[in-house]
């Protein structure tokens, strides 16, 4: 662990580095979570008529808008650079260094947070600039709450694609899974229709679900829709709440899967 | 210090035979063979010594590698490496060795060589100024100047191969495990890994387990040899003695005139073209026939070894056909 941390700032060096040396995937990468900008469009038409379910056209304008700042800022490959990795036996290398083979992970992923950052700046810039602003929280509190509820999405989806990716010890074509995934978090999460939308029985389902707090519950948070500061605060922990449960279920499945891997080869 | 006594690395794999119905049965009746990769296998290597690990393709000598580095787990039998168990790939363990796979690498594919000795240097726990001074002297020894700020992917693979065995060593580990080093390399770019591998092992008196399909390598390297077949051991000892054993002949070459009845009298030719002719010579007759040669075809004269690949092919055979 000490080690880890040790070698933690080399290894977010390194993973800058390698973001950068893969600039152009990444912006084709960040070209594909787009979809909210085409809900954007779709509900704007709508609330432009007359408010949908108290949603006027900025409060759907400024969901979206930070929906897309959340999803980039905190969305990673690492479930198919571990599946690629497992499948090729290019895992091996990662075991034979004495440091568990999640930091070497995390320093990958958590170098290429700036240039996220980067990316999405000029969305962050029309959210400021456009009706959006309005809606917007602005006290402390709320602000503190959404930094944390930001950090806390990006290790919660970082657990979730480590299950994810831990998967491809298990089955060949892992990454079909994640396809799944992905059609259930843009439901439960609220990446194509804002929770309080859903359906009374999905919203309920969802409750029970971390979709949401990788992406709804943040988002709810920075447009004021979450007022009571204890609430939010509730929701935040929540998040970090799954956010190490699933961490723990990710180390085991990957020590379950390791152990696999050395009585079956690689 | 390396010490396996009775190793078995069994895997189960699923057989299914080929066809629809096959595949459909196969859904509720899943039939499993069991593949002997390493059976009953026992040896010891002392601290510095460079052992040649040979065998056939498939005869379990990647998998025993695998596990002499804690990456399989035995199916039975007992294995230390440098005081250490293998399987529990602690961080005491891992700094002594090294496993270097010619068929796959540990370099970054976009980012130069020198970031991956960074993220080794870092995971490794070496300080800047070790790092700096091991650095320096793999540089040396391998020929690395102006190749490791290059991106990995635009050096050639035996540029490649020299920067992997750096990220490799950085660590200075004492236990090398060498699969197929100079796999797919030219000639001369194999005498350097074999020099930098020989001079590692003398500086820092680093105990190397090699495995080479190029027997140039095992005959420039290592004085003693384990040969595995079918997951089997069939030999652990000098390799000059083995060859001796196997075939207790020697190449004898020379040109000059010589009457071709006279040579067909020395011994069995092997090889007659550009003026030189090679002689398959029993011991037994080799001054004689080295005498001869010397008052006949004159000072160009050469007794070697028979080449390791044909003692090989010999004690495969031999073993495969039973006592």
């Amino acid at each position: 662990m000490t080690r880890a941390l040790r070698a933690m700032p080399t290894l977010v060096r390194i993973g800058l580095t390698e973001a950068l040396a893969y600039r152009a995937e990444m912006l084709v990468w960040l070209l594909t979570t787009t979809m909210p900008l085409v809900m954007l469009g779709l509900w704007t038409s709508v609330a432009d008529e007359a408010p949908f379910r108290a949603w006027a056209t900025r409060d759907f304008v400024a969901y979206y808008l930070v929906a897309l700042i959340v999803r980039n800022l905190t969305s990673n490959w690492v479930a198919w650079q571990m599946s690629e990795e497992i499948r090729t036996g290019a895992v091996a290398g990662r075991l034979l260094r004495p440091v568990h083979p999640f930091a070497g992970y995390l320093g990958t992923h958590l170098g290429a947070v700036p240039l996220r950052a980067v990316a999405v700046a000029p969305v962050m810039l029309v959210v400021l600039w456009s009706s959006a602003r309005a809606v917007l929280v602005t006290d402390p509190a709320h602000l503190g709450l959404v930094a944390l509820a930001l950090v806390g999405a990006w290790a919660l989806t970082f657990a979730v694609f480590l299950c994810l990716g831990a998967l491809a010890f298990f089955l060949d074509k892992s990454l079909g899974i994640v396809d799944v995934y992905f059609g259930v978090f843009a439901i439960m999460s609220g990446y194509l229709i804002p929770l309080p939308l859903l359906p009374a029985w999905l919203r309920a389902t969802a409750a029970w679900l971390p979709f949401r707090a990788m992406l709804g519950d943040p988002v709810a948070i920075a447009i004021g829709r979450v007022p009571d500061a204890g609430q939010a605060a509730r929701l935040v922990a929540q998040q970090w709440a799954w956010a190490t449960a699933l961490l723990l279920v990710a180390a085991w499945m990957w020590r379950r899967g390791v152990r696999r891997y050395e009585a079956f080869g690689g | 210090m390396i010490e396996v006594a009775g190793l078995k690395k069994h895997f189960r794999v699923h057989r299914r035979p080929p066809g629809l119905a096959a595949a459909v049965r196969s859904l509720w009746h899943r039939q499993y063979d069991t593949v002997k990769a390493v059976d009953d296998i026992s040896f010891t290597i002392a601290r510095g010594e460079r052992v040649g690990f040979l065998g056939p393709n498939g005869a379990g000598k990647t998998t025993t590698m695998k596990v002499l580095s804690g990456l399989l787990h035995p199916s039975a039998g007992e294995v230390t490496v440098a005081g250490h168990r293998p399987a529990a790939r602690s961080p005491a363990f891992l700094e002594q060795i090294t496993l270097v796979m010619g068929q796959k690498q540990q370099l970054m594919w976009d980012l130069p060589p020198s970031e991956t000795y960074a993220l080794n240097r870092a995971v490794f726990g070496v300080e800047p100024a070790a790092a700096r001074q091991t650095l320096a002297e793999l540089t040396e020894l391998l020929g690395l100047a102006g190749l490791t700020d290059k991106p990995t992917r635009q050096l050639s693979l035996g540029e490649r191969m020299k920067c992997e065995l750096a990220a490799a060593l950085l660590h200075r580990p004492t236990t090398l495990f060498l699969d197929e080093p100079t796999i797919g390399l030219d000639v001369a770019m194999q005498v350097t890994i074999r020099d930098f591998i020989r001079d590692y092992n003398q500086r820092h008196d680093a105990t190397v387990l090699l495995t080479s399909h190029y027997m140039d390598d095992v005959v420039a390297l290592c004085p003693r040899v384990i040969v595995i077949d079918g997951g089997r051991l069939i030999h652990d000892g000098d390799l000059r003695a083995l060859v001796k054993t196997m075939i207790p002949d020697k190449l004898v070459s020379f040109t000059g005139a010589v009457a071709p009845e006279e040579v067909a009298r020395l011994g069995e030719v092997i090889k007659a073209e550009g003026g030189r002719t090679t002689v398959r010579v029993p011991e037994a007759r080799l001054r004689e026939v080295v005498g001869h040669l010397l008052d006949r075809a004159g000072a160009d004269l050469a007794v070697e070894d028979p080449p390791l690949e044909d003692v090989m092919r010999k004690l495969f055979k031999d073993k495969r056909a039973g006592p």
